[in-house]
């Protein structure tokens, strides 16, 4: 009977994935749409992996409603931006800005791009010089043609 | 020749994983943009008596514990014992901020435990929390006599962080004019 409850409750947990994604119903939606924009490249600070626009946190939620008043007050995308980097740091950018910290990972993966092309040139230079060209008589060449002929033929 | 590079790219990848482990850092803590800035000005009531206000610029010239903290917050039972004997010290004034709290709720829960705070705000909306950059509570900030932010303790006061870091920073500012 246990084991029949358990699968019963189970069997209705994917029900739960229908769950809303988080948004604040019945609002202006040109405010909104702006709101969505902005909150997609900002991280929910609590759960790192998740955007600010969907997120369920309650933090979210209310730096959401910050974004939204401040919409609503007319500022730009760069001051609303600027008001979460003085307070989060840019931590809460998911595109971080280049600067001297963030050269690294800007560009590291270029410099690893840049290496591997690097040892891949090397290693065929090398492979080259082990495996030279071989070098063959008038007759010899003939003689090899007739074989891959013969070859062909069977 | 690849086998080498192989394995010194390993070792190079190993020492930083076994750094990162061992210096205990916490990814979650994320470093705070507000220090060595001014604790951003707020004017809210004071959760014994709402009619009164309290702002930070009311410490000016004093060195003082900025906390925030909620009834609903499980970490501040953990902490609470610690602010406690800190405030029976008399060393430094503790004000408390209670985020996103019902008010009753709070009064009980100090009425309860010990009131370790000269005073705390309610910031019920959450409004005052995001000024201060915060992620979640409890929270601490060291300020300074000119109202400037020196330190910010992410989660809970322990012994620990109180005697390493915290009493030798108050005792540092309390020095400074």
């Amino acid at each position: 009977m246990k084991k029949l409850l358990l699968v019963a409750l189970l069997s209705v947990m994917p029900l739960a994935a229908w769950a809303e994604e988080a948004k604040d119903l019945a609002e202006d939606p040109v405010v909104e749409k702006r709101l969505v924009a902005l909150a997609k490249n900002l991280r929910c600070l609590v759960c790192q992996n998740e955007s600010l626009e969907s997120s369920h946190a309650e933090l979210a939620r209310d730096l959401r409603r910050e974004v939204r008043e401040q919409i609503r007050a007319g500022k730009s995308d760069q001051e609303i931006l600027d008001y979460l980097v003085a307070r989060y740091g840019d931590f809460v950018l998911y595109e971080p800005p280049v600067k001297s910290y963030t050269l690294l990972l800007w560009f590291g993966p270029f410099v690893l791009l840049l290496a591997g092309a690097g040892v891949l040139f090397y290693q065929v230079s090398r492979r080259r010089k082990t495996v030279p060209e071989a070098n063959l008589s008038a007759e010899a060449q003939q003689r090899a043609a007739a074989l891959l002929e013969d070859e062909e033929k069977r | 020749m690849m086998r080498y590079i192989i394995v010194v790219v390993f070792l190079v990848l190993s020492t930083f994983l076994f750094i990162q482990l061992e210096s205990g850092r916490d990814p979650h803590t994320v470093p705070s943009p507000l220090i060595g800035k001014a604790a951003p000005a707020f004017s809210l009531p004071q959760l014994h008596e709402p009619a009164k206000k309290f702002s930070p610029a009311d410490m000016k010239g004093r060195v003082w514990l900025f906390n925030l903290w909620a009834s609903w917050c499980v970490s501040c039972r953990e902490e609470h014992p610690v602010l406690m004997a800190l405030s029976q010290q008399n060393i430094v004034p503790i004000i408390g901020l209670d985020y996103e709290d019902k008010t009753p709720d709070a009064e009980a829960w100090l009425a309860k435990g010990g009131n370790p705070y000269l005073l705390s705000v309610t910031d019920v909306e959450g409004r005052i929390g995001i000024d201060y950059g915060i992620t979640g509570v409890p929270e601490t900030f060291v300020i300074d006599k000119h109202g400037v932010i020196r330190y910010k303790e992410v989660g809970v006061v322990t012994p620990q962080n109180l005697h390493d870091t915290i009493l030798p920073l108050v005792a540092q500012l309390e020095r400074e004019p």
